[in-house]
């Protein structure tokens, strides 16, 4: 489980220069420019509809963008779908999950880009996916039809697919779904966890600013599709600039140790009013 | 597939046609052997001439409707998807109707207009369907909706044309119910090219399958090209369901009901459920046929009643006994 990451999965160094993202004519996310080292994590955090998803999806190649998207300085546009998928993998917001799969088969899927089209799975693929059932605590689940997990459980399986790509690169579209907070907790200290272990660079949109103040290194404030703040989590978490794009009231606190919370207050109260 | 050799050898073994199994298996020895047969020439050509060509084309025809079912709910993610829903019935029964009223000589002809008119019609189905659906946006739900449209406004001219030739009704009725009763090893020849290359194809692309279950976003994110794969499915199930309309009418039931048992029995895959649906259509036709011309000898109910007798109770069944793995 500790043996350094091999050659397919190591860590991928993602850099984006003046990406946009679009949808036919209409543009989601404008010039974006970021550079991730390898082995690093970065949160795209910003309100409802400011891109944040299409910003995904423009990297994994499946909405047209324009810009270069260079992993490792190859961009990735001179990359086969098969070749892209092996270095790029992605987890969308709402999966979906085929319910009468089981957790081994939908793990299984995660191979495809290893198997030319028509070619069936081999040992070495069942391998890698009973690895990786394993290591995600979903070995005794490994069986069962996925409509019969709980939630914390499916979203285990859909990072079980994501890891069974064994790619560099690891997109997740609002991984902590409907998980609460303690799932939510465990998720995201396994992906960071496997994040070493696997040798992986992590790009994730959080719906949640405390979360993605803990977990990632750097931050990325979209809103109308436009970057208008981007670093590491102290400086682009202010109270400023939560309440001019996010509309919001907040504190930015600090923990005992040291870390970020970002808490929303609220202005004042019928109830607060003695009477 | 053990069960299907013990249903081919059956079906072959009994008939309308009294000749006495033990007989028949002499017979069948005879031929292998080089020995003495105790049956008379008349009634080896029905076990040899009519007979196993009709078994064997009842197994093909049953395959090839059951896996482009199959074929079609992954395509689709729909379990409601079906060889007819994209108008590939609609097409054969319109063309079909076309030639039995303009040129009614011809029906009775082995391999004649009528046949080819209906692989005409059906593959027209769905390419007409295919491309309302891509000019009106693409994806699973429209394409399903042209379907709807393509079927209906086929259907309507099917409907037409027989208003203005009431004599012929009774022929495209008959077509239409479904049967393989003129059929011979005629037939047998016509379908298995298409039908076999049909079925390699849909086994080799069933992986793709499974990973078009999850969504376009997701399968093109592990690197396969959705649009590109559902073509390739599609041609191959339509073509499939084409070979099986034209020569045994339309039969119903098989293409929806034969996937999902094969489902419920082994799982979802459809690594699984590509070849099983194949074996399972198969052998489900075969007994259908059999039952068809045996039930009521000498006459014979059109297939596809039986197909709806036995599909539908069978299903309720399997529904029953899965009760607890199905939400």
């Amino acid at each position: 489980m500790n043996e350094p990451a091999s050659e397919s999965t190591s860590h991928r160094a993602l850099s984006l220069r003046g990406v946009s993202a679009r949808y036919g004519s209409r543009v989601v996310a404008a010039d974006v420019d970021v550079s991730l080292e390898a082995g690093s994590w970065l949160a795209i955090i910003g309100p409802n509809g400011a891109g944040k998803s299409s910003l995904l999806k423009a990297i994994v190649g499946i909405v047209a963008h324009s810009g270069e998207i260079l992993l490792d300085g190859t961009p990735t546009s001179s990359l086969s779908n098969r070749e892209r998928a092996r270095a790029i993998a992605y987890a969308p917001q709402t999966p979906q999950l085929p319910d009468r799969l089981t957790v081994t088969d939908y793990a299984l899927l995660g191979r495809t880009p290893h198997l030319s089209p028509l070619a069936r799975e081999r040992r070495s693929d069942l391998v890698v996916v009973s690895d990786v059932l394993e290591r995600l605590d979903l070995s005794a689940l490994a069986t069962r039809a996925l409509h019969t997990l709980s939630g914390g459980e499916r979203q285990r399986a859909v990072l079980a697919r994501v890891l069974a790509q064994q790619a560099g690169l690891l997109l997740l579209d609002e991984p902590t779904t409907g998980l609460d907070i303690g799932h939510a907790q465990a998720l995201l200290d396994l992906i960071d966890r496997l994040r070493y272990e696997e040798g992986a660079t992590v790009v994730s949109t959080l719906h949640d600013l405390t979360l993605s103040a803990q977990y990632a290194e750097q931050l990325l404030l979209l809103d109308g599709g436009e970057v208008v703040a981007a670093g590491p989590p102290a400086t682009v978490l202010t109270r400023e600039n939560i309440e001019r794009h996010y509309s919001a009231q907040v504190e930015v606190l600090k923990t005992e140790h040291g870390q970020l919370v970002v808490a929303p207050t609220r202005a004042g109260s019928v109830r607060s009013r003695k009477y | 597939m053990l069960a299907l050799a013990v249903v081919v050898s059956v079906s072959t073994l009994l008939g309308a046609a009294n000749l006495g199994w033990t007989r028949v298996v002499h017979e069948v020895w005879a031929q292998l052997t080089g020995g003495t047969s105790p049956l008379s020439a008349t009634e080896a050509a029905i076990v040899w001439e009519v007979r196993l060509p009709r078994v064997v084309l009842a197994g093909l025809v049953g395959a090839a409707l059951a896996v482009s079912g199959a074929a079609f709910q992954g395509v689709f993610r729909n379990p409601l998807a079906d060889p007819y829903l994209l108008g590939a019935a609609a097409g054969a029964g319109m063309a079909a109707t076309i030639v039995v009223v303009a040129a009614p000589s011809t029906t009775g002809w082995i391999i004649g207009p009528l046949p080819l008119a209906a692989f005409a019609g059906a593959v027209g189905g769905v390419s007409l369907t295919w491309l309302l659906g891509r000019s009106a946006g693409g994806g699973t739900a429209v394409l399903l909706l042209a379907g709807v449209a393509v079927a209906s406004f086929l259907t309507a001219v099917q409907t037409f044309a027989q208003q203005l030739n009431t004599d012929t009704i009774k022929q495209v009725y008959s077509w239409m119910l479904g049967g393989l009763n003129t059929t011979g090893w005629r037939e047998v020849l016509i379908t298995v090219p298409y039908i076999v290359l049909a079925g390699v194809v849909l086994c080799l692309c069933a992986r793709l399958l499974d990973v078009l279950a999850v969504g376009d976003d997701e399968a093109a994110s592990l690197g396969i090209n959705p649009g590109r794969v559902r073509l390739v499915v599609l041609l191959a199930a339509s073509l499939a369901t084409a070979a099986a309309v034209a020569v045994s009418g339309l039969i119903g039931f098989v293409g929806i009901v034969v996937p999902h048992v094969v489902r419920l029995l082994a799982g979802a895959s459809y690594r699984v459920v590509v070849p099983l649906s194949l074996l399972g259509g198969g052998m489900f036709l075969i007994v259908a046929d059999h039952i068809a011309r045996t039930a009521f000898a000498p006459a014979e109910l059109p297939i596809g009643v039986i197909t709806a007798f036995t599909g539908a109770p069978f299903f309720l069944l399997v529904l029953r006994l899965n009760r607890g793995q199905i939400r």
